[in-house]
């Protein structure tokens, strides 16, 4: 009933194409654009903007970057979280050194910044595979953590390795509220987001796929690995070098080593598997899961406090989390989004299943 | 296929189910807002940290519990709390307090975020928000210039001066400064915020009295140290500064007895000086010596009656066993100190539920002088304590405690720190922040 796609004529190569093939899904998108960009930040409190949206969008965006690695181009990384790492520190000591630079070009500049650290730790994923490259990528988070705590340069030379993070002017508007924030950090993930759905589905998505699918059949056909792996680590730490810049700017607002550490490539990685790998939406689906869910089990069973006891509430936030993510992994292996997708197909079909 | 079914809308009808509970659970309660004191209390009871962030959290609660139980409150206000737990992560500790910051009539009256991580995220946003932010006995040190820092509170005793009162201390025990020329310390320090923070003041220290110190950052969480202790041998320092958190804290101990370095000259920060740290250590941890800013044990008469009155009516918040101990009983000092402010702001705002901003101005403000500390039956548990605008920390010295194998015993009066040359520092350091964020200092007579 949703999904009747009757009358829906795709006249030219172009309307085949479209990102949203079917009118339901453009639509849907389109309100969630409104509710993201209208609705939340004029309806909703600074605590659901600042404290659940904004890492919610952010980690999103950190996931996506390492979609493209690990979902679409099969390399497995742990090193996200170092990734994210120099985009912070670029961007606070762009921000900081060379003040002239407008606040979107110096995260820019800090995803490419990024974006080559990446390229050089992704070289040896051409001799490299699997397991293996997870753990040169692991020496990559532990290497650059190494740097950023030991070369008092990059801190500017505080001791506590801990920054503020300058003020932000985005074309001569202040950057003050929670709103503002909030909004700064939602047009830019939504430009990335478009931009990285566009591009896996692009010549280059599709070289990247038929790499992680089969990397010697790929080259047989012409794809070069070297390059298009070097291209999935280099668009992949971008990402996440913006998703590390926007953490400490518009997020924590300080800056320090210990907000990028191997935990939090860990969590980057298990928000694409429970999101689903391979896919964008799953992307934000997992960043919910891990980021939103937490919260959301600590809030409702905060409204029990008069019957049970703290600590018990700290071990049950866990204790549920764990089992869901158990219980999402045994229904349904390949992630949210998969699931999504599922249900997606059944309703296209309703209320003939075959 | 049925049972997939049937699970994913059990789950489903729980998520709603749980989405609607909020509002009967807050109807439940009856409360009056206007004769209600709210105070947050960020805290962490899991993680490798839970034993601190436990002891602290639950000794504060008890105390507010007291307080409720014994008085009815505080002059007729019934102080209610909420806790968050964000496990001693700072982007959570953030989330904590923006979701607790709102509570109660005016909202939360202080914040407390007892990670010098949290401390220094929420510098900024408490100022914006007026709620002042209070850290005993950690968080940033150079806040305790009021001038600069309106809002925030390193009160009793901060890190730098609580570094200087050690020196003085191992000064004492090698019978003079003179006697400290060449030596060689070793600073054992966590690789985080928290542990970098005392670098500067050793650095300082050290080119002032000319003693060698050598920093050797413990890679977090630090449960691995055997290296490092291979270095601390090459080394051979006179005194080694045990500044860790944690499950990081006891570790050394053990490396120390291995390579038969004395205990006894192992230093250690109040935040590796409580049971919890030295007792898995066992018999590695005899002689060990810490600072500390308050007394542990279950003799003060304050604690008693917590212990008589709270957990008498098993209202307490954690298992009676651990009241009396070392983060417990920080707990209780820091519950006090917001309490006493409490009470001072009724006498200028009137009784009733007390905001940030008057709450900045009785901190400003607080004295909690030898006989009121007897008063509240404290004696003993926490050094007198005068706050003013040019200085938020209002203390400053620290005691030093020895473990006997079974319990924490004080074996120093209250040494003081190098207070001069840490307030330069401070300043020189409140200065260049104050030049970095534009903001000009306020004016306030020197205490």
């Amino acid at each position: 009933m949703l999904y009747r796609e009757a009358g829906q004529f795709k006249t030219s190569y172009d309307a085949d194409m479209a990102i949203f093939p079917i009118a339901q899904d453009r639509w849907g998108m389109i309100a969630i654009v409104v509710i993201a960009v209208v609705i939340i930040p004029l309806f909703t409190s600074d605590y659901i903007m600042g404290s659940l949206m904004i890492p919610f969008l952010i980690w999103g965006l950190s996931a996506i970057g390492l979609n493209i690695l690990t979902g679409y181009a099969g390399q497995l990384s742990l090193g996200h979280g170092g990734f994210m790492a120099v985009g912070g520190f670029a961007a606070y000591n762009l921000a900081v050194r060379v003040p002239e630079i407008p606040i979107l070009g110096t995260f820019i500049i800090a995803g490419l910044i990024a974006a080559a650290v990446g390229v050089v730790f992704g070289l040896p994923s051409l001799r490299i595979k699997g397991f293996y490259l997870a753990v040169t990528t692991l020496a990559a988070q532990f290497f650059i953590e190494w740097v950023f705590a030991n070369f008092p340069w990059f801190t500017g030379g505080t001791m506590s390795m801990t920054l503020d993070t300058p003020s932000m002017v985005v074309f001569g508007y202040a950057i003050e509220s929670t709103r503002d924030h909030y909004l700064l950090t939602l047009g830019i993930v939504l430009v990335l987001t478009l931009a990285a759905k566009n591009m896996v589905r692009s010549q280059l998505g599709r070289a990247w796929m038929a790499i992680r699918d089969m990397d010697v059949a790929a080259e047989v056909i012409g794809i070069r690995p070297l390059r298009t792996k070097l291209t999935a680590f280099a668009v992949s730490s971008f990402y996440a070098g913006v998703a590390g810049a926007l953490y400490a700017f518009a997020f924590l607002k300080s800056l320090d080593i210990t907000a990028y550490d191997l935990f939090r490539s860990f969590l980057v990685l298990f928000m694409i598997i429970i999101g689903g790998l391979g896919s964008i939406l799953g992307s934000f689906l997992g960043a919910a899961f891990i980021i939103l869910l937490p919260i959301f089990i600590n809030v409702v069973a905060h409204n029990f406090s008069d019957q049970i006891k703290p600590d018990f509430i700290t071990n049950a936030e866990l204790m549920i989390f764990g089992g869901l993510i158990i219980f999402f992994l045994i229904v349904e292996p390949f992630g949210l989004a998969r699931l999504w997708m599922t249900a997606k197909e059944k309703l296209r079909l309703w209320p003939f299943p075959h | 296929m049925r049972l997939k079914k049937l699970s994913l809308s059990l789950l489903a009808a729980a998520m709603v189910a749980s989405i609607g509970t909020p509002a009967v659970a807050q109807d439940k309660k009856e409360s009056d807002p206007t004769k209600e004191q709210f105070i947050p209390f960020l805290t962490y009871r899991s993680g490798p940290f839970a034993a601190g962030g436990s002891g602290t959290a639950s000794g504060g609660e008890d105390y507010l519990a007291l307080l409720n139980l014994r008085d009815g409150g505080i002059n007729g206000i019934k102080l209610v709390w909420e806790e968050c737990d964000f496990g001693y992560n700072t982007d959570r500790g953030v989330e904590c307090y923006e979701r607790l910051k709102a509570r109660g009539l005016k909202g939360a009256p202080v914040i407390q975020p007892w990670s010098t991580g949290v401390t220094y995220a929420l510098i900024e946003r408490s100022l914006k928000d007026k709620i002042p932010l209070v850290s005993i006995g950690y968080g940033r040190t150079d806040a305790t210039d009021g001038r600069v820092f309106p809002y925030v509170f390193p009160m009793i005793t901060n890190y730098w001066n609580q570094s200087s009162a050690k020196l003085r201390y191992i000064a004492q025990l090698e019978g003079g400064e003179d006697k400290l020329e060449g030596m060689k310390i070793v600073n054992l320090h966590l690789k985080h915020p928290y542990g970098n923070e005392t670098i500067p003041v050793w650095n300082k220290l050290a080119e002032k009295f000319g003693f060698e110190v050598t920093h050797i950052p413990v890679p977090w969480p630090g449960i691995d140290q055997k290296s490092l202790w291979l270095q601390v041998r090459q080394i051979q320092p006179k005194y080694v500064i045990n500044r860790n958190w944690g499950v990081s804290c006891t570790v050394p101990l053990r490396e120390a007895a291995r390579i038969g370095f004395p205990r006894e000259r192992i230093i250690g920060v109040w935040w590796c000086g409580s049971e919890e740290d030295v007792i898995p250590a066992g018999a590695a941890a005899k002689g060990y010596i810490t600072a500390a800013f308050h007394a542990a044990g279950r003799d003060i008469p304050v604690i008693q009656e917590i212990f008589e009155v709270v957990y008498g009516q098993m209202k307490g918040n954690i298992s009676a066993a651990r009241v009396g101990s070392v983060y417990y009983n920080r707990g209780v000092v820091t519950a006090i100190v917001v309490t006493e402010a409490i009470r001072l702001a009724h006498t200028k705002y009137g009784v009733g539920p007390i905001g940030g901003e008057e709450m900045q101005w009785a901190l400003e403000n607080l004295d909690i002088t030898e006989a009121r500390i007897k008063e509240i039956g404290a004696e003993g548990l926490m050094p007198p304590t005068k706050i003013s605008c040019f200085d938020h920390e209002g203390g400053g010295s620290v005691r030093f405690q020895q473990w006997d194998g079974s319990k924490w015993n004080m074996i120093t009066g209250w040494i003081p720190p190098y207070k001069d040359l840490v307030r330069e520092m401070i300043e020189a350091s409140a200065a260049k922040y104050a030049k970095e964020k534009g903001i000009t200092p306020r004016d306030c007579p020197p205490a």
